[in-house]
């Protein structure tokens, strides 16, 4: 049976347990700092050895571990490419930026497990040599904002943070920064300009890569809240222990923030790939499926950026066989197991694990109206084709809504997505195209409709059209 | 700097391969970067090394590289990799080619913006092909969906990128089937600047200029997405000394010179290379004029001294030129006030037989190094003759950390080279001073100097047997002289200075004098062969090589030398 697993979350929501640092110590707290700091240096082959901080950085790598910020870049490799000969100090980031349409996880342990954060960020500094770490949250969450700062200054009471932690000769501060009020601050570039003082624009890489060049042109990590919780799991149990949860490649545990029209919306970590989207959706573990006498029309599966999937729609996907064979089955797309590579190969992506359900009663067009809203009013504005295609794809949906539709605008949507995708200087090119041409292409018959709706009376020139096409 | 370089060109350059169109091309594994430090050579640069344009907006050499506009994006191809990190090779040996593809829709190219993109050996650059022109045509269609098009009132209509991009790379027709976002036209930016942000293609050249080249973070962006505007910060404006090399490098006509805005087509304007005669620095610049009227001065590129920029006063001293007290007229004057009228000849004449009755010492000349070199060698020919003594005045200002230098004299050390002046500019006036005050000094040329300025009166001028005056504009001193002899101003004579920093660099005629005004040089050298019986070139370019083969610091630099971006000597 599909059940819920939780790890990271384990213990937030059990009654009468509080942010506060001995709450979370009287919980098996910070032993996995202990653990981590008391790690010896290893002898290796060729009587070289591994410093402790190396052993934590292969546990990671071991542990499979993939971003849990949108991406799902692997966190052991991220680390790798950090230049640490550079002789500059190196950061790390948390980003807690959650802006993600349909994402509502990182609050989840912001607000009720804040300590969790802190010690996987205190282990993973010290496993990349950092001293100076930030978390970036988002300027909506100023109450979550004063739970980190208290259990900072927790933290530091207790020695956890400062200077010489427990003795073991590692310094780290870790300050607390609220964001502006922007949706591209949680773009990695972004957000380190952001955090420089200055207004969000990602940087162009190549030549600003994070890991070389990141914040005050230092290397940088940049990691998502939910990732740096794993990292404290993944020394709690080991690597190789971490990695037999989930699935190969797609490895550990995932919240997943299910919203739209469900019965029990809500936040579910599950074991990745475990469970199948149409578990996530209809399974009364989970969403506990639709409102009654409504039948399912689409799923969002990775926040409001990842390309939409069509009720019914199936995908051929390589599944071992019972021999242990690939072999490529036809899958519908509720049967898809709910990880990264299953979700990428049916041409769209877990992103932040949001999964927004729509059913038979919304209005597609409308609904895509709204998402576009949302990216033209958050395109930072630095690049042509992202600042300019994504309010024209706004317009042009505002105007399909308003009954102003025109035969061609199926097409004409995606003309401008088309221009936008893979041209931009950060992946908001992407995130703002991909719903139109998703949208469009699964629902062209939705969008045809508008427009012919109102299409003239043969003769009768389309008076709004004509007057500002002519230009 | 210059020893550097040398430096490193006695090493081997190395290069890297790649493919340009088709074509196998070396170019050099390193190019200098906006401030001259050597970067890996990026696609952009690359092919423009072969001599292959990619259209940008963004991208200036002399700034730092912000790659937002994407006009740059070109689809390219990398050697395929093997498992075993070696290039898959192809049957005859080359390297297999993988073109850059969209992971999530291998159909569609994943351009490299050309501007940051550093080359690799064996990348296939393609300038031209299919994908590179869609994904160049869609980017101009985004920068005009919401552009106001008002090219007939626009004063960059005719050097605007958008303009000749949109003939060269454009689609006929736009799709935009919406109703533009409308911005404020008429931003008053600072005293000079004008912003018209409907215009503008956001491309932070302005920004980055004014941050990264003046040190001053005075513009920004305002708002988000399609709304983006160029801003200053609230209260404070934009006014540094060098705005207005803003208006020359935006692209688009969305920073307009107030000074220049509406006043002239450029394409009806004729263009002269000159000097700016502001500063020592001696900032290299093309003259606008039409119709013996002069427009603008725009900064001409030079690296050895302004690189492509000059300052907003430098930039904008040239309305004097047009000023309704300039002199025009030769007149000799009697001691009793009748003065006439002459034409050249009959003022030379009679001058240098006034002269000619000079004794030996009892002459002083105060020249100006705001003369040429040509004008300041002659001088010094007549005042060898003479055994005069001569000097300059000096005209200190502010400096600022960057062009502008606290001399305002064009050719302080091309007067000192030429020895009518001292290190100490100035030094001698008390010397001349005296001499007229007890009587030892009769006979006084000035030359575009107003000599009240230095304490020479009326009553000294009373004590002087003869005040011979040549200036451009009217003052005192010329209304008092024996004789006066209307100058041309550097814009309507050919001559060469020297800057502060020992570059000689030669300017060009941009307009004609008006009425009888002269360039110096011209009747200075017919006086020299009247008074001292010498035989000057009768050409600026022989003048000047004369001069450099009498005076050791020229070392013997020829005026074809000099070229557009002028010599270094030792000063
Ligand atoms: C437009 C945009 C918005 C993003 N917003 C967030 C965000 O709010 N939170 C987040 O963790 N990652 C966000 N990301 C992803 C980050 O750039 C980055 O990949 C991530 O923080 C890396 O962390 P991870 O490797 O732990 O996933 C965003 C990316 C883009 C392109
Ligand atoms: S893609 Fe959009 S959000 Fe990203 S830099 Fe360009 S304009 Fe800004
Ligand atoms: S005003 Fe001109 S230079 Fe400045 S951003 Fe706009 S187009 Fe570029
Ligand atoms: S810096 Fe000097 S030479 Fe250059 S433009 Fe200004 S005044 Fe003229
Ligand atoms: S020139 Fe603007 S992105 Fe390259």
């Amino acid at each position: 049976m599909p059940e819920e697993f939780r790890l990271i979350l384990k213990k937030a929501d059990e009654p009468g347990y509080t942010p506060d640092i001995d709450c979370y110590m009287s919980h098996g707290g910070y032993e996995s700092l202990k653990k981590a700091l008391a790690i010896q240096p290893k002898e290796i082959e060729d009587g070289k050895t591994k410093t402790p901080q190396e052993q934590i950085r292969d546990e990671v790598m071991t542990s499979g571990l993939r971003g849990r910020g949108g991406a799902g870049f692997s966190c052991g490799l991220k680390w790798s490419f950090v230049d640490r000969r550079s002789g500059k100090p190196i950061y790390l980031i948390c980003n807690a930026d959650e802006s993600e349409p349909g994402t509502f996880k990182d609050r989840q342990i912001i607000h009720k497990d804040p300590h969790q954060l802190v010690e996987g960020m205190i282990i993973s500094a010290f496993a990349n040599d950092v001293n100076l770490a930030y978390i970036y949250i988002r300027g909506e969450f100023p109450n979550g904002a004063k739970l980190l700062n208290k259990a900072l200054n927790e933290a530091r009471e207790k020695g956890f943070l400062g200077k010489n932690i427990l003795g073991s000769g590692f310094d780290l501060e870790i300050h607390v920064h609220r964001g502006a009020g922007a949706y591209i601050c949680g773009e990695e570039t972004g957000l380190i300009e952001s955090l420089e003082g200055k207004r969000a624009y990602p940087r162009i890489k190549p030549p600003f890569f994070p890991a070389v060049l990141g914040l005050y042109m230092c290397p940088t990590i940049v990691n998502n809240v939910e990732t740096l919780c794993a990292v404290r799991h993944i020394i709690e149990m080991g690597g190789a222990e971490y990695a037999k949860l989930g699935t190969p490649r797609n490895t550990g545990t995932r919240i997943v923030s299910l919203s739209g029209q469900v019965k029990k919306p809500g936040y579910y970590e599950i074991e990745v790939g475990k469970v199948t989207l149409g578990e996530l959706i209809f399974h009364e573990n989970f969403g506990g499926g639709l409102r009654e006498g409504r039948s399912l029309k689409a799923v969002i599966p990775g926040g409001s950026s990842a390309k939409v999937l069509k009720a019914g729609e199936k995908f051929n996907m390589k599944r071992p066989n019972k021999d242990g064979e690939m072999e490529s089955v036809e899958v519908d797309m509720l049967d898809i197991p709910y990880d990264f590579d299953s979700l990428m190969a049916a041409g769209t992506m877990s992103g932040s694990s949001a999964i927004i359900v729509m059913d038979d009663s919304v209005d597609i067009v409308d609904v895509l109206a709204n998402v576009s809203a949302f990216y033209a009013h958050e395109s930072c504005g630095q690049c042509t084709p992202c600042r300019e295609g994504s309010l024209w794809m706004s317009k042009a949906l505002n105007r399909l809504t308003s009954g102003k539709g025109r035969k061609e605008d199926a097409e004409y949507l995606t003309h401008i997505a088309t221009n936008i995708q893979g041209r931009t200087i950060c992946a908001f090119g992407e995130a703002s195209s991909w719903p139109v041409l998703s949208f469009v292409k699964k629902f062209k018959d939705e969008f045809e409709a508008k427009g012919a709706a109102v299409q003239p009376a043969e003769g009768e020139p389309n008076k709004e059209g004509a007057a500002t096409a002519a230009k | 700097m210059a020893t550097e370089t040398t430096k490193a060109e006695s090493k081997p350059v190395e290069t890297v391969t790649v493919k340009v169109d088709g074509v196998t091309v070396e170019v050099p594994k390193t190019t200098p970067d906006w401030q001259g430090n050597p970067v890996p050579t990026t696609i952009l640069q690359a092919c423009k090394q072969v001599g292959k344009e990619i259209p940008h907006y963004c991208y200036h050499p002399k700034l730092p590289v912000s790659g937002n506009c994407r006009m740059c994006l070109v689809e390219i191809g990398m050697p395929a990799m093997g498992r075993d990190r070696k290039p898959i090779l192809n049957e005859d040996g080359t390297p297999k080619i993988q073109k850059g593809v969209l992971p999530y829709d291998p159909s569609l190219p994943r351009g490299a913006i050309a501007c940051a993109t550093p080359v690799a050996p064996n990348m296939e650059i393609h300038t031209h092909s299919d994908n590179t022109k869609m994904m160049r045509e869609a980017v101009l269609e985004s920068l005009l969906i919401n552009h106001p098009l008002d090219c007939p009132i626009c004063d960059q209509a005719g050097e605007c990128k958008l303009q000749e991009y949109s003939m060269e790379h454009g689609q006929a027709k736009s799709q935009f089937a919406e109703t533009k976002v409308a911005k404020p036209k008429q931003v008053d930016l600072g005293p000079r600047i004008m912003l018209d942000a409907e215009r503008c293609v956001l491309c932070t050249r302005c920004i980055r200029f004014s941050r990264d080249i003046v040190n001053d973070d005075a513009l920004g962006i305002v708002e988000r997405g399609s709304y983006n505007s160029i801003a200053t910060f609230p209260g404070s404006r934009f006014e540094n000394n060098y705005t207005l090399n803003t208006v020359d490098i935006c692209p688009v006509g969305a920073l307009t010179s107030k000074d220049f805005r509406f006043q002239m087509r450029v394409w009806f304007m004729k263009e002269a290379k000159s000097i700016c005669t502001s500063c020592s620095t001696g900032c290299n610049i093309v003259v606008g004029s039409r119709e013996n009227k002069v427009y603008r001065y725009e900064p001409r590129d030079n690296d050895a001294v302004n690189a492509c920029w000059m300052c907003d006063e430098g930039r904008l001293n040239y309305k004097w030129v047009n000023r309704e007290d300039r002199l025009t007229d030769c007149i000799i004057r009697e001691r009793d006030g009748n003065q006439r009228k002459v034409e050249w000849p009959t003022l030379i004449k009679e001058l240098s037989e006034r002269l000619a009755k000079a004794e030996p010492g009892s002459v002083a000349i105060i020249a100006s190094a705001r003369a040429s070199n040509e004008e300041l060698y002659l001088i010094k020919l007549l005042a060898d003759h003479f055994q005069a003594i001569t000097d300059c005045i000096p005209r200190q200002g502010e400096s600022d950390n960057f062009l502008v230098q606290a001399d305002k004299n064009p050719n302080s050390n091309g007067a000192r080279v030429l020895g009518v002046a001292f290190s100490e500019m100035g030094i001698q006036i008390a010397r001349i001073d005296e001499g007229i005050e007890s009587g030892k000094i009769k006979t006084l040329l000035s030359f575009g100097e107003n000599i009240t300025r230095v304490g020479i009166d009326d009553a000294m001028i009373g004590k002087l047997d003869l005040l011979v005056v040549s200036d451009i504009l009217g003052s005192h001193a010329a209304d008092k002289a024996d004789f006066v002899l209307p100058g041309a101003a550097h814009l309507e004579k050919r001559g060469s200075f020297v800057n502060g920093k020992g570059r000689v660099q030669k300017f060009q005629k941009a307009i004609e004098a008006p009425g009888n005004a002269r360039a110096d040089w011209e009747w200075l050298r017919e006086l020299v062969i009247k008074i001292t019986g010498k035989q000057p070139a009768d050409n600026l370019p022989g003048l000047f090589n004369e001069m450099s083969a009498s005076v050791s610091a020229f070392n013997g630099v020829q005026w074809k030398d000099l070229g557009d971006l002028g010599v270094d000597i030792n000063i």
